[in-house]
């Protein structure tokens, strides 16, 4: 079970990863939605975590490239802008599982990460 | 003057002073002037013109047919008069002409003809017949005048002269008033004789005081030197001297208007009879024959003034009901534009946290992944485990970055939207948030907060950020009123089952009697001074009514303010408004 992370910040992507790695979830990390289309081309995600607001391809977008080709995939969204109300309104509409407010809670999105997967085994 | 302020419409005496001088489009008060004077004008000028006019037309008409109903009326009686001493004049002729002088001197004729004349025409008191040398040779009356001579009268010098003699009047032996009509008869021999007659004028005033004459009117005879001839009704009796001058000799009816005794007005009708020494002359009191004309002028002016009064207050009552509704207009107006004003500005403020917000947090997101990382290292790395100190250290950097988190949570949640959007909305935990705003404040100032929600107070439906907007300001108020160390307690309970009260209470300064009617009228502030706009207020009570709820205020100065906000648990859907 493979999560890929994409977040224009390398220094935040990065450390998610790292932290994520820490408690038992393979993660990979991008940042932009060119690099993340290349590297889905040669791995497989199961899970990818985005966030809302990128330079040239936006998070919204970029689920809906990935979900065409890859219709197995799940969907995390992140944001720093915006209210909550409006982010939540905005991932509900683009089928996203769940969504994070930054600054993002590890453990949350440990707990979500997992809970995906587990969902995912079950129906496996 | 308290009626009159009572009367005073609201515009009269307003003055704007948030407004600026481009955003208000009228003046009032000059509007209501100009409509007033302008609308009065167009109505009332003719209507007093034409009263004037009217006034003066009908004035002149009735006046000028006085005038000719005078000179109408002298010219009936002079005819009457001239044909009573033509008539007397005639029958003398006749008789001197008839008879002889023997005829006329032979005993007994005189009599019989004094009788047969008093018989027929009536007035007849004597007869004489006087000589060529003034010598009376035949009498018949009451007295003894024979051969009395008359030659040096002169009397009987004109009637040598003229051939006709016509006296003044006078008064008689038995103080009856008497006047003599004298004839001469030539004979073909150069001789003459004289036939005297004494007229009782009783029958002779009889023509003249049996008109009846309109306006307190007289006729009388005076002579050429002014003595009355016959007796007047209101201008002496007979044989004494007129009061007014004697009029100057026309040959026809004249007519003039002067003033009596007194300065009274009057009208003056007069003709010079004829061969004789008689002024016929009426006389009218103007003020009598404008009386009736008068009595219908004052009638029309009453009219006229009830009319005018009528228009007045037509008008007036009008353009202040027109001008008052401008002027509501325009207020409503105003505080649309301050209100679209206020929601703009707090639009933009909404945006400008929101991208200090987004902009704090992607640092603050790197500094939060960085800390768990270090926290990571030490909890996962065997290597790095055990430093108590350092663990310490990164838990305090993650409550920072988490209380830093909630704040700009908070900013970012108040980006406002300007229509109502309409959700389920836990007013405890709403409260809460915009509470959070004064927290630190409230630390520094010792004012105590306490929000007491009543457990059975139900979700209710209604606007987010209107209703942050609403309690935000209350609370504001209630800050900027207390003392340090005052307490600020909001209590939430349902007011029945469809709706909610919440009560906002301070221990401020409290708000004046006379000023608590005009809390929630735009720009009505008692803090200008310290900045503040007046809008506050006006502004959440619109929010109030918008989420169609109601607010009240209730204060004590010095003790303290409690609002009253009531809002619906469910929100009236209008159509087409999704949640």
């Amino acid at each position: 079970m493979r999560v890929l992370l994409i977040d224009d910040e390398e220094e935040l992507v990065s450390t998610l990863a790292e932290r994520l790695s820490f408690r038992g979830i393979d993660a990979d990390w991008t940042t932009s939605g060119k690099d993340a289309l290349e590297k889905l081309a040669t791995t497989s995600y199961d899970i990818a975590v985005l966030d809302i607001k990128m330079p040239r391809i936006g998070g919204i977008e970029l689920k809906r490239m990935i979900s065409r080709q890859y219709p197995h995939m799940k969907f995390i969204f992140m944001t720093g802008h915006g209210s909550e109300e409006d982010f939540r309104t905005g991932s509900e509409e683009a089928g996203a599982e769940y969504y994070l407010v930054k600054p993002v809670d590890i453990e949350e999105l440990t707990q979500k990460l997992k809970q995906i997967m587990s969902q995912q085994g079950g129906l496996q | 003057m308290s009626f009159i302020k009572k009367l005073k419409p609201d515009f009269w005496d307003y003055h704007d002073i948030a407004a600026d001088p481009h955003k208000r489009l009228f003046n009032f008060r000059r509007m209501w002037e100009l409509t007033v004077f302008l609308t009065a004008g167009v109505a009332l000028i003719p209507l007093i013109t034409l009263a004037v006019v009217d006034y003066h037309v009908t004035q002149r008409a009735v006046a000028s047919e006085n005038l000719l109903r005078t000179a109408r009326l002298v010219s009936n009686i002079r005819r009457s008069v001239s044909y009573f001493f033509e008539e007397r004049r005639a029958v003398l002729k006749f008789l001197a002409h008839h008879y002889t002088f023997a005829a006329l001197n032979e005993r007994g004729t005189l009599e019989r003809l004094l009788k047969d004349l008093n018989e027929s025409f009536g007035g007849f008191t004597d007869l004489g017949l006087i000589d060529s040398y003034g010598y009376q040779k035949g009498y018949a009356g009451p007295f003894d005048l024979l051969g009395v001579n008359y030659s040096l009268q002169d009397w009987y010098r004109e009637v040598c002269k003229k051939g006709i003699y016509i006296s003044d009047v006078f008064l008689g032996f038995r103080h009856a008033p008497h006047m003599v009509i004298a004839v001469k008869r030539s004979l073909p021999n150069g001789s003459f004789y004289v036939l005297r007659a004494t007229i009782d004028t009783m029958k002779f005033q009889g023509i003249l005081s049996g008109l009846e004459m309109a306006g307190k009117g007289d006729a009388f005879i005076i002579n050429r030197q002014g003595i009355l001839q016959t007796p007047s009704i209101y201008h002496g009796r007979a044989l004494q001297k007129l009061s007014l001058p004697v009029p100057e000799y026309a040959p026809k009816t004249r007519v003039f208007e002067t003033n009596g005794a007194n300065d009274v007005p009057i009208i003056i009708g007069y003709r010079y009879i004829d061969d004789t020494p008689f002024i016929l002359m009426v006389i009218k009191q103007k003020q009598r024959l404008m009386k009736a004309w008068r009595e219908t002028r004052i009638e029309l002016l009453i009219f006229l003034c009830i009319s005018i009064l009528v228009i007045s207050g037509v008008v007036i009552w009008v353009a202040t009901y027109l001008v008052n509704r401008i002027f509501i207009a325009d207020q409503k107006r105003i505080a649309t534009l301050h209100q679209v004003e206020y929601s703009n500005k707090m639009a933009s403020i909404g945006r400008l946290a929101a991208g200090v917000a987004h902009e704090v947090n992607n640092p603050l997101a790197i500094i939060n992944e960085k800390a768990g990382l270090i926290k990571d290292l030490f909890v996962f790395k065997k290597e790095y485990a055990g430093d108590e100190k350092l663990l310490g250290l990164i838990d305090a950097i993650l409550a920072s970055v988490k209380r830093a988190g909630t704040i700009t949570k908070r900013l970012l949640s108040f980006s406002r939207h300007s229509e109502v959007r309409i959700q389920h909305i836990d007013l405890k935990e709403l409260l809460q948030e915009v509470l959070g705003f004064f927290e630190k404040e409230a630390e520094y100032r010792s004012i105590d907060i306490s929000i007491d929600v009543a457990p059975d107070t139900p979700l209710i439906e209604s606007d987010r950020s209107k209703l942050q907007e609403i309690f935000l300001n209350l609370a504001n108020n209630a800050c900027f009123a207390m003392e340090d160390g005052g307490h600020l307690n909001i209590r939430v309970a349902p007011e029945g089952l469809k709706k909610v009260k919440v009560t906002v209470s301070d221990e401020g300064c409290g708000i004046a009697k006379q000023d608590l009617g005009r809390v929630f009228e735009p720009f009505f502030s008692t803090k200008t001074k310290q900045g503040g706009t007046g809008l506050g207020l006006s502004l959440t009570a619109n929010f109030v009514r918008e989420l169609g709820g109601e607010i009240t205020v209730d204060s004590e100065l010095g003790k303290g303010t409690t609002f009253t906000v009531i809002l619906p648990v469910a929100m009236e859907r209008k159509e087409g408004n999704n949640t």
